[in-house]
């Protein structure tokens, strides 16, 4: 199987790595990259567990090719470090099994990043692409708000 | 993960991706079009999509276009999330609002969905109704046509062809529209049908998908939910046989109920985009 060189900026890092034509990026931050954060689900862009930030948009890393990734920038949960939503996941206990977590955070991210005045719609919009089989989505809805107030809060003060 | 290899191209000029598709055919591959990609690479994941090239269209300037004068000038490769920030064609946003998931909408672009192997393509409805035009370029230039012209079943391109734009006049833009997708449970998901309706010159039009594999308008269709000697239930009757093909029964929901939830549909449309008001 043919690979080609290509870089992707993740994370705020420039890598370098070979990859096949074909491989989704979801694969390549796996397997290549040991980036384990991003998780395999449907494979099927339904789930929402392999979203990622694409240029400040939550996109589902299995539904993108590694190649379609250069020049974009990339990140991946990995490169999340105590951010609000992060701690308002801890905080809420948004999370039982924990397999969609990434994926829901990254999401929760771009959204709160992308429209801080999110209204109720909106947000029950966004969260529609992320499946969490623990069902934990009160919580969920819970840590995203109380995010976003807080983000509002810092604007604001 | 995808079981085969194939090229990858990323062109930048019309001409070059025509170029390349049929470079790529005399050496004997199979190329296609590559946009947003979801489908490619989720039936490609499955072995039911297989091609050894891509070319992907994604930094072609025209395609990515967005221009509004008298009539409003929308790129196949804008995702559809780009064609609901622009807020500029509510009918065609309340359609790709529905379609996939908020992040699949990132991803999956407005040409993808129009030349899509999914059975319900709901962007092609108000573009239909609207008797809007795309613009396709094949090593012969560029031609403009009638989408109704060419959308049987599927868009109808010729090999190496590629859909560039859709125009839509913004007078179309302007007339009072219905849509609604019925889903058999929850608000996210494949549709039961979609229904989507204009009213153009006191006559309701309407395109359907979800009914049957393809989507469609249907002239006959329309004549019979706009002849106001019938009453509102004869008109949908004799709409109904004219449905143009086997009406689908499978996991989302059985013939016979495609069937009552369309006629409960149109009973809707006629009420609120009128047509109702002469009820015999």
């Amino acid at each position: 199987m043919d690979e080609n060189a290509i870089t992707l900026s993740i994370n705020g890092r420039d890598t370098t790595c070979f990859v096949r034509n074909a491989a989704t990026l979801l694969y390549i931050l796996r397997e290549k990259l040991g980036l384990t954060g991003a998780k395999p689900g449907c494979l099927n862009g339904d789930c929402g567990a392999c979203t990622i930030d694409v240029d400040g948009e939550p996109m589902k890393s299995c539904l993108m090719l590694a190649v379609e990734g250069e020049g974009k920038k990339i990140t991946t949960i990995e490169g999340m470090k105590q951010t609000t939503i992060q701690s308002q996941f801890i905080e809420k206990f948004a999370f039982q099994c924990g397999y969609c977590t990434p994926g829901f955070i990254m999401n929760c991210h771009a959204l709160i990043q992308k429209h801080p005045d999110a209204t109720d719609d909106m947000i029950k919009n966004w969260m529609e692409s992320n499946i969490c089989r623990c069902t934990g989505y009160k919580e969920i809805e819970d840590a995203v708000k109380t995010a976003l107030r807080q983000a509002n809060q810092n604007t604001d003060g | 993960m995808i079981s085969y290899d194939f090229d990858y191209h990323k062109p930048t000029a019309i001409q070059e991706a025509l170029e390349l598709f049929q470079a790529l055919k005399k050496q004997g591959k199979k190329p296609v079009y590559f946009s947003g990609g979801t489908e490619i690479i989720t039936l490609g994941r499955v072995n039911e999509l297989v091609t050894d090239a891509v070319i992907d269209i994604k930094a072609i300037p025209e395609c990515n276009t967005y221009k509004q004068d008298n009539r409003l000038i929308l790129g196949a490769a804008l995702t559809l999330t780009n064609v609901l920030d622009l807020q500029s064609f509510p009918f065609l946003e309340k359609a790709v609002a529905e379609i996939a998931d908020n992040t699949a909408r990132n991803k999956i672009t407005l040409g993808g969905n129009i030349c899509a192997n999914i059975i319900y393509r709901e962007a092609v409805l108000p573009l239909l109704l609207t008797d809007s035009r795309i613009l396709l370029a094949s090593l012969d230039g560029l031609t403009e046509k009638p989408i109704s012209e060419l959308f049987h079943q599927e868009l109808q391109l010729k090999d190496g062809e590629l859909l560039v734009q859709v125009m839509t006049d913004l007078e179309a833009i302007q007339l009072p529209f219905y849509i609604v997708k019925k889903r058999r449970q929850w608000g996210v998901g494949y549709p039961l049908i979609t229904v989507a309706a204009l009213r153009k010159q006191n006559k309701v039009h309407v395109a359907i998908s979800g009914l049957c594999s393809f989507p469609f308008r249907n002239k006959q269709m329309e004549d019979s939910l706009n002849n106001e000697q019938l009453s509102i239930d004869e008109r949908i009757e004799a709409a109904l046989k004219h449905i143009p093909a086997t009406v689908l029964d499978d996991v989302h929901g059985s013939d016979a109920y495609r069937i009552f939830v369309l006629k409960n549909t149109l009973r809707d449309i006629l009420r609120v985009l009128g047509g109702a008001e002469n009820d015999g």
